[in-house]
């Protein structure tokens, strides 16, 4: 299983992650549909917040929407999902996203455009069990 | 024997075409009307007055009633009708507890409107369907089920086959096997339906049924008080099956989705981060309550003698955490993740019609446990298992059920009955076996279980008529006002919820005024002035619920972290703050905290006419049984004396030293009872009612429902 791992100590603000993901995600620009998010912290440093794929969001949906892929990805079937959102309240680490435009909830779905953007190696892809 | 013709679709004998139409702001501003003796079936719009007035929900249910009936119509008139409202906030399903269904019709125990609040898909499927309201009316012939097909914009009622099981449990399965296209499409349909002891029992109850698709298995919430299932078989209705695909998010078509997703987010990471630090719901439901109100001495035990039990932890949370089926979507509608309706996988029944077989069943409720458990002296937990699975499937409210046997139970101990009367059941405290063998009665319709299930108010005048009780004793120890049943709460240390119950429109139970947690548990109103102002203003916030199409629980039963540093920690400001928001973020309509209440106000001021209209709802029907007051017998007084003792001299003046038994609880009750008029008169005029707790024509004018049939009724009695 692959997720975006990160190393909050090398990222700059630069938000070209944030770039890359709203465009594969939505094609768009808008910098709030995206699944990684970085944030300044008031200490001048980087907090960056990306689904790490653990999965506990699968048990917590209703429908049965949610599912881990053959490559370990934990995907959303917009067929099935009904919007609930409990997804999104029960994340441990808040990374399930919603956007007023955006039908339903979304998530990182661990392609590596965002990785591939950053120019530091602040985020990577790691491999997990 | 299993049903020969359960397989195929049954044969229809009318069909009807509705024209589809979406929700706008939460409503579809019209209505479906079923008459099963004329086999009209009509759509009706709702007028804007109406939607204005009355809201949805019960609100909607009420005004359809009054509108149905006389003064004369009784529970089994054809003209009664059955009412399933939802309302403009039902069915969103990004909050927690907005899948509820308001069922409102004559109750067969009160002979009075009654309303009863009920889960499961139906309301929210049935409303998608493009309707706020389902009326049912007339008496069908024979056995029918009526199908609403949403997909295809139709209604149909069907023969049922003769051979079909009409207990709830075989009955929801085989009808979402029935109705659904595939295993996907199950959890498109659902179920409202009562099993054979509502055909024999005057508090039957309504299934509502929900596909849970990771068990793969239907589960049930009930609609349980006050006998619509009763009125439902009376109807001759087998079912009520609706079926609807493609539920999203945004079917109510909401004025601001943003917002309302931004709350229930806030409110799922609420759930997530406290509920195990407080009431824990997700694992233990509302079983967790038999553990606090013993504690607190307000777990009814023997028939509301005593308010705790060294057994009684046996019935609490740690029991079912074991026996629940955990770890799966709780929830009886999308998005509730306060999750508490648990359920009990491969559990073996062993009496009655299903003995040796292993069922997939809905675990017991609080009100179960204490009703139908210690209020009837019995602590084992599977025992109560098994009496809710077969109350739940024969549709039997566990509430009345469990009052009545503590009833009787006393009864018999006390020789009031004996074995003579009863038909052989030794119906002592403590005795399972005697329970489950009145239930069996209740189902097939014979023996003292029909007697039974008449209720305690009929049960009293029987006892003394026929078989020569003492009246004065029975009308204080036989739990019931205006004909229902007392829910499961020792409220002889609670004025407020003595009041709560007394005043409560539909009879004796918690819902309109579950005072006795922040009264007693919580101590958040220990003045006399707090208590009048909460019965004020809980059954109008809480009202607020049933008219809008929420459940309560997620109000207060999860709560932000800093609650208790709030003004008014018993209202959970925050949460009010969210319904506020909620109503304007789906109707697109201002709103605000005293609109909230405004709104109730009127669908409970039109509820209390309503009542005056079928002859009760003056002051002397809101006079609870002693028992719920204070203690009746010497036993109950000596149990608690010091407690008892340390009131009279420090509260009633009076010097209990050198005074019998007797005399003491006479003092007691003297005291107790002038403080509880006391009560009434303050809530009576803070509520704008006379004295005699009739609406004045001003209040009715302020509300905006001077309507001269409502004026007519009030009148008379001014």
């Amino acid at each position: 299983m692959k997720y975006v791992a990160a190393k909050p100590e090398l990222c700059t603000g630069c938000q070209a992650c944030m770039e890359a993901c709203a465009k594969v995600l939505f094609k768009a620009t808008d910098l709030e549909k995206t699944a990684i998010k970085v944030a300044e912290k008031a200490d001048g440093t980087y907090d960056i917040n990306v689904c790490n794929q653990c999965g506990e969001c699968i048990d917590i949906c209703p429908v049965e929407a949610i599912h881990r892929n053959k490559a370990g990805t934990v995907m959303i079937d917009k067929d099935l999902c009904v919007h609930c959102y409990a997804c999104a309240g029960f994340c441990p680490i808040l990374a399930m996203r919603y956007h007023k435009d955006v039908v339903g909830p979304f998530k990182c779905i661990a392609c590596g455009a965002c990785t591939r953007a950053c120019p530091t190696g602040a985020i990577f892809m790691q491999e997990a069990e | 024997m299993a049903c020969t013709n359960c397989k195929t679709r049954p044969v229809k004998l009318h069909e009807f075409s509705f024209e589809p139409r979406k929700l706008h702001r939460g409503y579809a501003d019209r209505s479906l009307y079923v008459n099963l003796s004329t086999n009209e079936i009509k759509v009706k719009p709702i007028p804007e007055e109406m939607k204005k007035k009355f809201i949805g929900g019960r609100g909607y249910g009420m005004k359809y009633l009054w509108d149905a009936v006389t003064p004369d119509t009784k529970w089994n008139s054809p003209e009664n009708e059955l009412i399933i409202a939802q309302g403009p906030i039902g069915g969103i399903t990004q909050y927690p507890g907005a899948g509820k269904s308001y069922v409102v019709t004559i109750s067969p125990l009160t002979g009075l409107p009654v309303d009863s609040n009920v889960g499961g898909y139906f309301g929210p499927l049935f409303k998608f369907c493009g309707f706020d309201a389902l009326e049912i009316q007339g008496k069908a012939e024979k056995d029918v089920i009526i199908f609403i097909d949403g997909d295809n914009h139709k209604v149909t009622i069907e023969e049922a086959p003769a051979d079909m099981d009409t207990n709830s449990h075989i009955l929801a399965e085989t009808l979402t096997e029935m109705y659904a296209d595939s295993e996907e499409d199950k959890r498109n349909v659902s179920v409202v339906s009562a099993g054979v002891a509502a055909e024999h029992t005057r508090f039957g109850i309504l299934n509502f049924s929900y596909y849970d698709v990771r068990r793969k298995k239907c589960k049930l919430k009930q609609a349980g008080r006050g006998g619509t299932g009763t009125v439902l078989r009376d109807k001759k209705v087998k079912a009520i099956v609706v079926k609807k695909s493609g539920i999203k998010g945004d079917l109510n078509d909401p004025h601001d989705l943003d917002t309302i997703i931004k709350l229930g987010i806030k409110l799922h990471k609420e759930i997530h981060d406290n509920d195990e630090l407080q009431c824990n719901m997700r694992v233990h439901g509302t079983t967790q309550l038999v553990d606090a109100m013993n504690a607190h001495d307000l777990l009814p035990v023997n028939n509301f003698q005593y308010g705790e039990h060294p057994e009684a932890p046996r019935l609490g949370k740690e029991s079912f955490e074991k026996l629940f089926d955990l770890g799966k979507p709780d929830g009886c509608w999308y998005g509730c993740t306060l999750a508490c309706a648990h359920a009990l996988a491969n559990f073996e029944i062993k009496t009655g019609p299903y003995k040796g077989q292993k069922v997939f069943t809905d675990g017991p409720e609080y009100e179960t446990l204490a009703g139908c458990g210690s209020n009837c002296g019995i602590f084992d937990p599977i025992a109560l298992v098994e009496t809710n699975f077969y109350c739940d499937t024969y549709a039997i409210d566990t509430i009345s059920f469990g009052t009545t046997c503590a009833f009787l139970m006393e009864c018999y101990e006390r020789g009031i009955i004996n074995k003579e009367i009863t038909g052989g059941l030794e119906l002592r405290f403590g005795n399972w076996e005697a329970q489950m063998e009145l239930l069996h009665q209740m189902a097939r319709g014979e023996g003292f279980g029909v007697v039974a299930g008449q209720g305690i108010h009929r049960l009293k005048k029987l006892f003394v008529e026929k078989y020569g009780a003492d009246k004065d004793f029975l009308e204080d120890i036989g739990m019931e006002m205006k004909g229902l049943e007392f829910s499961e709460y020792i409220s002889k240390e609670s004025l407020a919820q003595q009041a709560g119950y007394g005043t409560a429109n539909k009879g004796p139970q918690h819902d309109e005024n579950w005072l006795i947690f922040m009264d007693m548990i919580r101590n958040q109103m220990p003045t006399f002035e707090d208590k009048a102002e909460a019965l004020h203003y809980f059954p109008l916030f809480r009202t607020w619920f049933s008219i809008v199409g929420l459940c309560k629980l997620p109000w207060n039963d999860i709560m932000p972290a800093d609650n208790h540093l709030t003004d008014e920690p018993a209202k959970v400001p925050e949460h009010v703050d969210n319904y506020v928001a909620l109503f304007t973020a789906v109707t697109g309509q201002p709103f605000s905290k005293e609109e909230m209440l405004r709104q109730s106000e009127r669908v409970y001021n039109f509820q209390k006419v309503f009542n005056l209209r079928m002859g009760k709802g003056t002051r002397e029907y809101d006079n609870p049984p002693y028992r719920a007051v204070g203690p009746v017998t010497v036993e109950e007084y000596e149990s608690r004396r010091e407690r008892y003792d340390k009131q009279l001299r420090e509260k009633a003046g009076v010097d209990p030293e050198g005074m019998t038994v007797e005399e003491k609880i006479q003092a007691l009750r003297k005291y107790r009872e002038e403080q509880y008029q006391g009560l009434l008169d303050v809530v009576y005029q803070r509520r704008g009612w006379t004295p005699n707790a009739i609406p004045t024509i001003e209040k009715l004018e302020e509300l905006g429902i001077a309507y001269p049939e409502i004026v007519e009724v009030v009148k008379r009695f001014l």
